[in-house]
């Protein structure tokens, strides 16, 4: 018989080629796969992994950015332990981001439920909610500087206004992180709206009007509804938030300084001043160091915290 | 808006994105009664937002002493000339130039670049990978500060310190930008694309033909983040720029604060002509924008 044979013959035969067509579109994939990944991969490589390799050499070193800078160990770390200062901004950095971020949330959520409504004038709204989103954060802190001026501000008009005395802002050491955090909740506000609004528009419809029709109350379908709904939503903004208010830069550079009094010196704006004022490009990069990982650590915080709270729909 | 290290998206399923157009709105409104107690809350709200855009109005028409008065007042005879003012007592129409070139560049660079990128790590099984995808997320998660100071020596050993090339070159791919087309080419069916490849296609040409023209959505995005971040973009310039024929508007703009901090009207006309290119391409285009930003952040 020897129709068998002549089977095995074929699959041997038929497997053998099909190897060797797999070796050549995988020798294919290989080529194509790095010729359209290594343009990309060599800017990635010089500007993205070259620095963090070099920043913990950096850190470790004491470099004024003009000579080559020597090695001192774990010097900058045992400083940057001591440093009053720079415990300072750590505080005001925390105390910053523990008012802008829920503040920034709340203010958000409201906006984007009476937003998510069919209301005459809502492009109107809408446009006015999202518009400062594009304003760059300069122009942000110029646009607050004047708004505050404790003397020709239109703000402290209101509040003469209002039989509340002129305040300092800006210029009070006792209130200028609190105006900070104004200014830069108006900043995010349209960003945080437009990421809820989309959100709440991706609801099915079908669950508020069951939950309707069995009798629910409006504030009922939200907060039990809607709002669950919206957790991923808000772990995401939570963390987006924080990240980038741990990084509070731009707006302290236009209106404070990191004045009066230190009353504003947040961490970024402190190791700008270390490096680009004071030359300790090592010691600054020791305190981004320190940043990095104290974001990292609150967001695999949040992360853990938000998995008890937050259900995805699957 | 200052976005820095972007993170990856939290899981919600591709479909999430939502047409946030409004055109259906306007047939229910019709049976609508009454005002909506909605508007109590909208119409302050939306005054609030508007107010410091609104104030920069009239402020830069005013007089200089129609500022330093208190209680501040409407000024009585529009000020136009204090634009032309603004417009020839600081280079503005070179920052313009400068911000246009650095963006529109990184732009292209990132459509581009992060495309041929996301797309064969997210198709293609090639030797590293694996490897490449672990090396852009890693370098997704640190913050620009921790990287900012080498990336400028990195920078200065190009010679390229004080150059358009310092502000566009480290910012022509963006590991965000592949990160979120990488995901969106997995979300696309592969058959379309075998079928383009048995009948001859090369791979370049599936791409650019066949799966670019799928991907209109998240190529925006990419497109208007980029737009954003280098539109707007701050500290990066401050430490490499300083002459100021090669600043960008964020911070041409901010030497010009520091130039004229007590002459409002002024101060307050370069501001308003530094943001109205975005401000008027953001309300022609809001559309994009607002889908753009609300896929970046929740999708995946």
């Amino acid at each position: 018989m020897g129709a068998p044979g002549a089977g095995l013959d074929v699959v041997g035969e038929s497997s053998a080629r099909r190897a060797s067509r797999r070796e050549r579109l995988l020798a294919s994939e290989n080529l194509a796969g790095w010729a359209f990944t290594s343009p990309a991969m060599l800017l990635v490589a010089v500007f993205g992994l070259a620095p963090i390799i070099w920043s913990v050499v950096l850190s470790f070193q004491r470099n004024n950015l003009l000579s080559g800078g020597t090695w001192i160990g774990f010097k900058n770390y045992e400083r940057l332990m001591q440093d009053p200062l720079f415990a300072h901004s750590v505080r005001l950095t925390v105390l910053y981001t523990a008012l802008f971020v829920p503040i920034s949330i709340a203010l958000a959520l409201l906006c984007a439920i009476a937003l998510n409504r069919k209301l005459r004038f809502i492009r109107l709204y809408r446009t006015a909610i999202f518009l400062p989103v594009v304003a760059s954060t300069v122009a942000e802190a110029i646009l607050f500087n004047w708004l505050l001026d404790p003397y020709f501000g239109i703000v402290n008009y209101a509040l003469v206004k209002l039989g509340i005395p002129a305040q300092g802002f800006f210029q009070s050491p006792s209130q200028a992180l609190y105006a900070i955090v104004a200014m830069t909740v108006w900043g995010w506000l349209g960003f945080c709206v437009i990421i809820y609004l989309a959100a709440l528009q991706g609801i099915p419809k079908e669950l508020v009007e069951a939950a309707a029709i069995d009798g629910a109350t409006r504030w009922r379908i939200f907060r039990r509804v809607e709002l669950p709904l919206l957790g991923p939503t808000t772990l995401f903004l939570v963390i987006y938030l924080s990240i980038n208010s741990l990084q509070l830069f731009d707006e302290i550079y236009v209106t404070t300084r990191g004045g009066p009094l230190n009353a504003t010196l947040v961490v970024v704006y402190y190791l700008y001043q270390q490096a680009f004022q004071f030359f300790e490009a090592g010691y600054a990069t020791a305190i981004a160091y320190v940043l990095f990982l104290g974001i990292l650590i609150l967001t695999i915080a949040q992360l853990l915290i938000g998995r008890r709270f937050v259900h995805y729909r699957s | 808006m200052r976005v820095v290290q972007p993170r990856p998206p939290a899981a919600l399923p591709p479909t999430g994105l939502t047409d946030l157009d409004l055109q259906s709105e306007v047939a229910v409104a019709a049976r609508h009664r009454g005002p909506s107690p909605w508007h109590l809350f909208l119409v302050p709200m939306s005054l609030l937002m508007a107010f410091p855009f609104i104030w920069m109005v009239v402020t830069s028409v005013s007089t200089r002493a129609e500022t330093r008065r208190f209680p501040p007042q409407l000024p009585h005879a529009i000020q136009w000339h204090t634009f032309v003012e603004a417009w020839t007592s600081a280079p503005f129409a070179q920052w313009l130039l400068n911000t246009t070139v650095v963006a529109v560049a990184s732009v292209v660079g990132n459509v581009v670049l992060c495309s041929l990128a996301g797309y064969a790590l997210a198709r293609l099984r090639f030797i590293g990978s694996n490897v490449a995808f672990l090396l852009i997320l890693a370098t997704l998660m640190v913050p620009f500060q921790v990287v900012m100071i080498p990336t400028l020596l990195i920078v200065r050993g190009f010679g390229l310190v004080d150059t358009l090339g310092a502000l566009i070159v480290p910012n022509l791919v963006t590991p965000f930008g592949i990160f979120l087309l990488r995901q969106f080419f997995k979300t696309l069916p592969v058959e379309i694309e075998e079928a383009a490849r048995i009948d001859g296609a090369s791979r370049l040409g599936t791409l650019v033909k066949i799966v670019l023209p799928q991907m209109k959505a998240p190529l925006a995005t990419v497109a208007i983040m980029t737009l954003l971040w280098r539109w707007n973009d701050f500290l990066w310039p401050l430490i490499v720029i300083t002459s100021p024929d090669k600043m960008t508007l964020p911070l041409g703009l901010a030497t010009f604060q520091g130039a004229h901090s007590i002459n409002l009207p002024l101060l307050m006309a370069g501001t308003l002509m530094s943001q109205l290119p975005m401000l008027v391409v953001f309300v022609v285009a809001q559309r994009w924008f607002v889908q753009s930003l609300a896929s970046s952040g929740i999708k995946g």
